[in-house]
C-alpha cells in the first residue's frame, strides 16, 4: 500500500464536490463508475441522437475509460488501467451535455471536451496508465451493464473503493 | 541440419509471450527507481510508485502488467540449418493463442480495420518477422507484445537528407511533445534511420526492445542519444504526465543504410509497461 496524502471524494459526484477539487489535488475515489471505450461511446451518443433509452442513467455519474482484461478465477476484474481519454473527446461534450459529471482516464483532453467541463460543471480524473493490476485491486465488484457482444469494450459497472486519481481538468 | 519440432516453437512462444506480460524487465524496473529518487512533487512520485508497485502486483500475481495486453509482434531468427518440423507460422499463431487463453490477456485485435471492426476474440494474428542466419542451428525468438496506447503516438517521416542531425531531434521530441501524456511516460523511445519506409519502421521497434541504460556502440548515436533524452524530459510531461522531469526512460536510436535521396526516421514510442521476451531453441 502506498502512503499517500490524499482528498476522500465518494461518488456519484455533487456540485459541492467537484467545485471543492482542484487540477493537481490527489483524490481516493469510492463509489460507482461505469466503464466505457471508443464502440461503446459510439452507441450511446446514437441512442442520444435517436432519442433512445441509455443503457444506464448517465446523470451525475462517472464514467471510466477501460476496457478491463478478464478476471481469472476467483477475481473480480482483470488488469484494469486506463485507456487514452482523447479517443472518446469526439463524444463526450454530448454525454457531458447529457449529464455526466466525471471522467476517469489519462491524458490530455481536446478543447470541446474542456469546454463542456466549464459550461456544465463536469471533472476529469487521471489514473496512472499502466497501473493496471494495481487498480484492478481497488474493483470490489464489476457487472456487465449492456453491449456484451463488444467484449472489452462492454459497458461494465464497477464498485471502486480508494482508488487513487489525480484531479486533472474542471469545469 | 538440426530439427526441431513445431511444438516447441509453439510451446516457446507462449512461454515468452506470458513471461513478457506478467514480469517487467530488471533494467526498466531499476530506471524507474532511480527516477523516483530524481522526481519532487507529489504527483510524480505517486505515479512512479504506483507504477513500481503494479510491477510488483504483477510478477507475484502472474497477472498482466496492463489491461492492454497488445498485439503480439515475433522477431524469429531462424539459422539456415534448421529444419522446422511442422508448420512455423502455425506453431507461432498457436502458441500466442494458448497464452492467450492462459494468461488472461485480453482480446485487442479486430479483423477488418476500418469497416466491421470485428474483434478476433483471441487476439490472433500475432505479427512475424522472419530473418534466416547463415551457419547457424538455433532458432532466437523476440516477442514484443506492443499497447496501442503508446503504438498511436508513434511517427514515420521521410526526411530529405539536408534536414541532418537537428532535423532528426526535432521530429524525435516534437513526437513527444505531441504524445502528451496518452502513451503512458515514463517511455522509452524506439528511433530507426535510414532505411526504407518499413524497414525504418521495423528497426526502430527493434530498438525499443534494446536494454535500458545501454550505450550505443557508436559514439555520434550515443552523443545523439543522450540529447534527444534531455530534451524530452525537459518537456515538463513527466510520469503519467503529471509533470516532472521523467517523461522517457531512454531514446535508443538504430540505424541501417539508406538512399541516396533520403533519410527515413520513425519514432516509435513504448510505454513504461515495455513488455519483450527473449528466447532460443
Ligand atoms: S500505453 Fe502501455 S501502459 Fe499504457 S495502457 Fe497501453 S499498454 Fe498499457
Amino acid at each position: 500500500m502506498i502512503a499517500v496524502n490524499a482528498i476522500d471524494i465518494t461518488l456519484p459526484l455533487t456540485p459541492e464536490i467537484i467545485s471543492s477539487l482542484n487540477p493537481g489535488d490527489i483524490v481516493r475515489i469510492t463509489g460507482t463508475v461505469y466503464t466505457a471505450r471508443d464502440a461503446a461511446h459510439k452507441r450511446v451518443t446514437e441512442s442520444l441522437a435517436n432519442g433512445e433509452p441509455l443503457p444506464f442513467d448517465l446523470v451525475g455519474q462517472t464514467i471510466y475509460y477501460a476496457g478491463p482484461a478478464p478476471a481469472k478465477p476467483g477475481h473480480v476484474v482483470g488488469p484494469c488501467g486506463p485507456t487514452t481519454s482523447a479517443r472518446m473527446d469526439a463524444y463526450t461534450p454530448q454525454l457531458i451535455k447529457a449529464g455526466l459529471r466525471g471522467m476517469i482516464g489519462k491524458g490530455e483532453r481536446s478543447d470541446a471536451v474542456r469546454g463542456a467541463m466549464r459550461e456544465y460543471g463536469a471533472i476529469y480524473f487521471g489514473v496512472v496508465g499502466g497501473a493496471a493490476a494495481l487498480i484492478a485491486r481497488c474493483v470490489k465488484r464489476c457487472a456487465l451493464v449492456a453491449y456484451k457482444d463488444l467484449g472489452t469494450e462492454a459497458i461494465r459497472r464497477l464498485d471502486v473503493e480508494d482508488m487513487v486519481a489525480v484531479v486533472l481538468d474542471k469545469g | 541440419m538440426r530439427i526441431i519440432q513445431a511444438s516447441e516453437v509453439e510451446a516457446l512462444i507462449k512461454q515468452l509471450i506470458l513471461d513478457a506480460e506478467f514480469n517487467i524487465g530488471d533494467d526498466i524496473r531499476s530506471a524507474l527507481q532511480t527516477a523516483l529518487l530524481r522526481e519532487t512533487t507529489a504527483p510524480a512520485r505517486l505515479a512512479l510508485e504506483q507504477i513500481l508497485e503494479n510491477q510488483r502486483i504483477a510478477a507475484s500475481e502472474q497477472t498482466p502488467l496492463c489491461q492492454d495486453t497488445g498485439m503480439i509482434v515475433v522477431f524469429a531468427y531462424l539459422g539456415q540449418d534448421v529444419h522446422i518440423d511442422g508448420g512455423f507460422e502455425e506453431a507461432i499463431q498457436s502458441g500466442a493463442r494458448s497464452a492467450f487463453h492462459e494468461g488472461y490477456l485480453r482480446a485487442s485485435v479486430v479483423a477488418d480495420p476500418l469497416f466491421d471492426r470485428i474483434n478476433t476474440r483471441d487476439n490472433s494474428p500475432a505479427i512475424i518477422h522472419l530473418r534466416l542466419l547463415p551457419d547457424d542451428d538455433n532458432l532466437r525468438l523476440l516477442v514484443i507484445p506492443k499497447g496501442f496506447g503508446s503504438e498511436n503516438m508513434s511517427a514515420i517521416r521521410m526526411f530529405p537528407p539536408s534536414a541532418g542531425r537537428d532535423g532528426v531531434v526535432d521530429f524525435i521530441v516534437d513526437t513527444v511533445r505531441r504524445a502528451g501524456s496518452k502513451p503512458c511516460p515514463p517511455t522509452i523511445i524506439g528511433v530507426g534511420i535510414g532505411g526504407t519506409f518499413e524497414q525504418c519502421a521495423q528497426i526502430a521497434k527493434l530498438a525499443t526492445a534494446r536494454r535500458v541504460g545501454s550505450i550505443n556502440p557508436d559514439e555520434r548515436y550515443a552523443a545523439l542519444e543522450s540529447e534527444c533524452l534531455e530534451r524530452v524530459n525537459a518537456l515538463g510531461i513527466g510520469p503519467a504526465g503529471y509533470g516532472g522531469i521523467t517523461t522517457a526512460l531512454a531514446v535508443h536510436i538504430s540505424c541501417v543504410p539508406t538512399h541516396i535521396a533520403g533519410m527515413p526516421v520513425a519514432v516509435n514510442i513504448v510505454c513504461h509497461a515495455s513488455r519483450h521476451s527473449e528466447g532460443s531453441l
